[in-house]
């Protein structure tokens, strides 16, 4: 089999969170080499879960996304089962070292000199406290392409401000378009789609400027403010204020022209998502729904018509819904062609047979949390077809190849530093 | 200004609405030749607004004018047999193909990747539906919302007592363009870091299902589904805004509405922003389960953080809890934004002069990269505008194009009005 696009390509990570790992994940998942580079005594929140060994209180506390470890306990090394932690981290290395420790910054060096690229999204003053930039990374290897991904950008008033995605997204004005019509932002629950972006489109970058050094042999320093790098993400919502001086308001689940909303199945908390856009739909609908009276209605072929009165005809719609199961209903609609999904919690997600049979989910086994399926690659490639060909990394779990093998550390040399704390796969005490 | 990133990159464009046409912007606005093929009528963003005075005009949607920058446009009906010999020429001309039509259209049209990769065998091809090439729900149709209720983690996204919540806009389809330029990308470099030749991928078919973006975003999905491996367990709207602990949710101030994370871990902090009132030094504080407690949030909100943040502006309060490194930031609307001392002074519009549309400010550079940086090279096409110099390029005789435009093959523009 062809080998996958990036095999060569050696990829450096000090990514924190949610965004930095995810970018380093598409560029494992094409097949270059990941190598998380971690410490054993610092830990961010919320990278390998809320802390290296959280109590049972706190797993219990914690969102299920980022509490729900195996069976739901700790663990020996909880750091090593966090589920916001090892969804991200297939196909990926870890090696350990302390950067600000006596000899942290050598290894580092050596391993930069071998490496291609290196990638990082935190606060500004933690990599200048680390003493890495890309200057610095350059005067080791020349070509070296460094993408750094802070909340803002790494000059600017906002240069040293914290965030989540969250916060990035109220910034960007993403928060302002989500959030039911009818409350303030007050009520709007946390998504991170800013985390999504970032990486994905910080893996973009990473990609355009191997593209760029493989015409011109030179790297260069990538930055990524995340919260610029959503804003082309909201582009006509900037056009509509750039050529009308508009701002909008949340539509929740409705749309601008047609009529959509999440309507209300069969069931606890069971729900459907349809949209209608044109008449043929429209009347398809009203058939199904057995709604004679709406299909019989001339004003409502019109769509404006349609969205204009869409608070009479939603009820219509619900009554119908609330007799079907999610499934039934989307099956029933798209049979006669009308957009219609399912709201699929994970265990619908696990068991729906178009999922399945796209082969999305993907078996991969980690001595410290046994064998699950993972959500896997997010595309299909003919020829190059991507897998979880390793499960999610554990800390430290490839010193010895880092060390041994790239890095050419003799065995007495990789004791010692085993002995002064750079290698180790738990955290040091008190951490 | 030096070439950028992907210069030297030709891209032939079928895509049309939102998350393929952002595809090929990435690829166009970092310096690749865009060729967007679209039919007579033109592609649907055209037809969709914001128009200027909300006047439909298919030169001035600023929903098409965003997505299409740096891109050039030939105007073709694919149904017309003679359109064949055009896309001959435009397939060996291409390096990548990108195209978002329902699976099956475009074998259809004449331009699948069996025809397309038989003229050029080294073609990356990237297809991006809604639903992937295959399974049962191929053929199903989508919306936004659709996609983002089946793939996303929109069931646990809004409160408990209420319907799931979509995210806003088109969020969804942006992040499926950006991660198909990802793959295009990708496949493009194979065999650039190895020495060995004979492994390089001839060319080959992307299949990006936009319901698969969602399965696999950071955005909770990924570690909800996980999570449900790992315990059984299901995620759940929360009963208030948020994500639970305190305060950690957006909260009203002076000016607007200010978004906060001091809770768990990070408390400290928040109570040293509050100035370190000896109430909040109570050990009881510092118990993990107080966070969950509803009563201790309760006093925490009404008698200690809502008096703080009501009297402060979005601007203060974020210059306060940034001093003690409380994860924080304001509520913004397009109109803060455009006057954002940080997104003006790092140069993030960018502005351009368009023929119908007149002179606008633009969303520019998502991320920097000074040696071969994002420009806004020129404003999206009018319908058409390339067709003649493309088809001249390709090798078209003058009586060859006069002939297809009266044959209605191709499409050439009329003159602007303003």
């Amino acid at each position: 089999m062809a080998k996958l696009p990036l095999t060569g390509l050696r990829v450096l990570e000090i990514t924190v969170v949610w965004a930095g790992p995810y970018c380093g994940s598409f560029l494992a998942d094409l097949g270059a080499e990941v190598i998380r580079v971690e410490s054993t005594n610092a830990f961010v929140p919320l990278t390998r879960g809320a802390a290296p060994h959280p109590t049972q209180a706190v797993i219990d506390n914690l969102p299920l996304y980022s509490g729900g470890t195996p069976g739901r306990v700790p663990g020996a090394r909880p750091f090593n089962r966090s589920p916001m932690f090892n969804s991200h981290a297939r196909n990926k290395r870890s090696m350990t070292v302390n950067l600000l420790e006596p000899g942290g910054r050598d290894i580092f060096d050596r391993l930069v000199a071998i490496s291609d690229v290196l990638i990082e999204n935190n606060p500004t003053e933690t990599m200048e406290k680390l003493g890495i930039s890309y200057e610095s990374l350059k005067a080791v290897k020349d070509d070296f392409i460094m993408l750094r991904m802070p909340a803002y950008g790494n000059t600017g008033p906002y240069r040293d401000y914290r965030a989540h995605g969250v916060h990035i997204e109220g910034v960007v004005g993403h928060t302002q378009l989500r959030g039911y019509p009818d409350t303030d932002p007050s009520y709007n629950t946390t998504v991170l789609m800013s985390d999504a972006a970032a990486g994905a489109q910080g893996a973009f970058a990473v990609l355009a400027a191997l593209r760029h050094r493989k015409r011109t042999g030179q790297g260069q320093l990538v930055e990524l403010g995340q919260a610029e790098n959503v804003f082309p993400y909201l582009g006509e919502y900037y056009l509509d204020y750039a050529m009308n001086g508009r701002t909008h308001e949340t539509l929740g689940n409705k749309h601008p022209t047609a009529l959509q909303n999440c309507y209300p199945c069969a069931g606890d908390d069971r729900w459907v998502t349809i949209t209608i856009y044109d008449n043929q739909q429209w009347q398809s609908l009203c058939q199904i729904i057995n709604a004679p009276q709406l299909a019989a209605n001339p004003e409502l072929t019109n769509p404006a018509a349609r969205r204009q009165h869409q608070d009479a005809i939603d009820p219509i719609i619900a009554a119908w819904t609330s007799a079907q199961s999610p499934t039934d209903a989307m099956n029933t609609l798209q049979q006669a062609g009308i957009p219609a999904g399912a709201v699929m919690h994970q265990a619908d997600a696990f068991a729906d047979p178009h999922i399945a049979s796209r082969q999305f989910f993907r078996q991969a086994h980690q001595p410290d949390c046994g064998t699950h399926l993972y959500p896997g690659p997010l595309y299909k490639m003919s020829a190059t077809p991507l897998d979880i060909h390793r499960g999610p990394v554990m800390l430290g779990q490839d010193n010895e190849y880092v060390y041994r093998q790239l890095l050419n550390y003799t065995p007495a040399e990789y004791a010692a530093l085993e002995a002064a704390g750079h290698i180790g796969t738990d955290y040091a005490p008190g951490v | 200004m030096p070439d950028g990133a992907l210069a030297g990159l030709n891209v032939l464009d079928f895509t049309h609405y939102v998350a393929g046409p952002y595809c090929t912007k990435l690829l166009a606005d970092y310096g690749a030749d865009v060729i967007k093929v679209e039919p007579p009528a033109g592609d649907g963003a055209r037809r969709t607004g914001p128009f200027p005075d909300d006047i439909p005009h298919p030169e001035q949607s600023g929903l098409f004018l965003h997505l299409n920058t740096n891109k050039q446009s030939i105007a073709i009906d694919l149904r017309s047999d003679s359109a064949a010999a055009i896309i001959e020429r435009l397939a060996r001309w291409a390096d990548v193909v990108v195209e978002s039509f329902r699976p099956g259209v475009a074998d259809r049209l004449g331009i699948g990747y069996a025809t397309l990769s038989l003229l050029n065998p080294a073609l990356i091809y990237t297809s991006i539906s809604n639903f992937g090439q295959t399974g049962p729900y191929r053929d199903y149709r989508a919306s936004e919302i659709i996609l983002y209720g089946i793939g996303g983690e929109m069931h646990s996204t809004g409160l408990a007592d209420r319907e799931p919540l979509k995210l806003g806009g088109n969020v969804g389809l942006y992040q499926a363009g950006a991660v198909a330029a990802v793959a295009t990308i990708g496949a493009s470099l194979a065999g650039s870091f190895t020495d060995d030749d004979a492994d390089t991928p001839p060319g080959q078919h992307i299949d990006v299902s936009i319901l698969e973006t969602q399965l696999g975003s950071v955005d909770r999905r990924q570690s909800a589904l996980l999570a449900h491996q790992y315990t059984g367990e299901l995620s759940h709207r929360p009963p208030s805004g948020g994500s639970g602990g305190y305060p950690n949710a957006v909260y009203p101030c002076a000016d607007g509405y200010f978004q906060i994370n001091g809770s768990r871990m990070y408390f400290p902090r928040a109570v040293a922003m509050l100035g370190s009132p000896d109430a909040l030094t109570e050990p009881r504080w510092q118990d993990p389960s107080s966070q969950g407690s509803p009563e201790m949030q309760d006093e925490f909100e009404s008698q200690h953080f809502l008096p703080w943040i009501l009297e402060r502006s979005r601007a203060d309060a974020w210059q306060s809890a940034q001093s003690h490194r409380v994860l924080s930031g304001p509520i913004n609307t397009m109109a803060d934004l455009d006057v954002d001392p940080s997104f003006n002074l790092r140069g993030v519009f960018a502005e351009s002069d368009h023929p119908a549309a007149g002179p606008l400010r633009y969303p520019g550079r998502p991320f920097t990269m000074p040696l071969s940086p994002w420009q806004l090279r020129h404003p999206a096409p009018l319908l058409g505008q390339h067709t003649e110099p493309i088809l001249t390029l390709l090798g078209f005789d003058q009586a060859s194009i006069d002939r297809l435009a009266q044959q209605g093959v191709i499409i050439r523009p009329a003159p602007p009005e303003r």
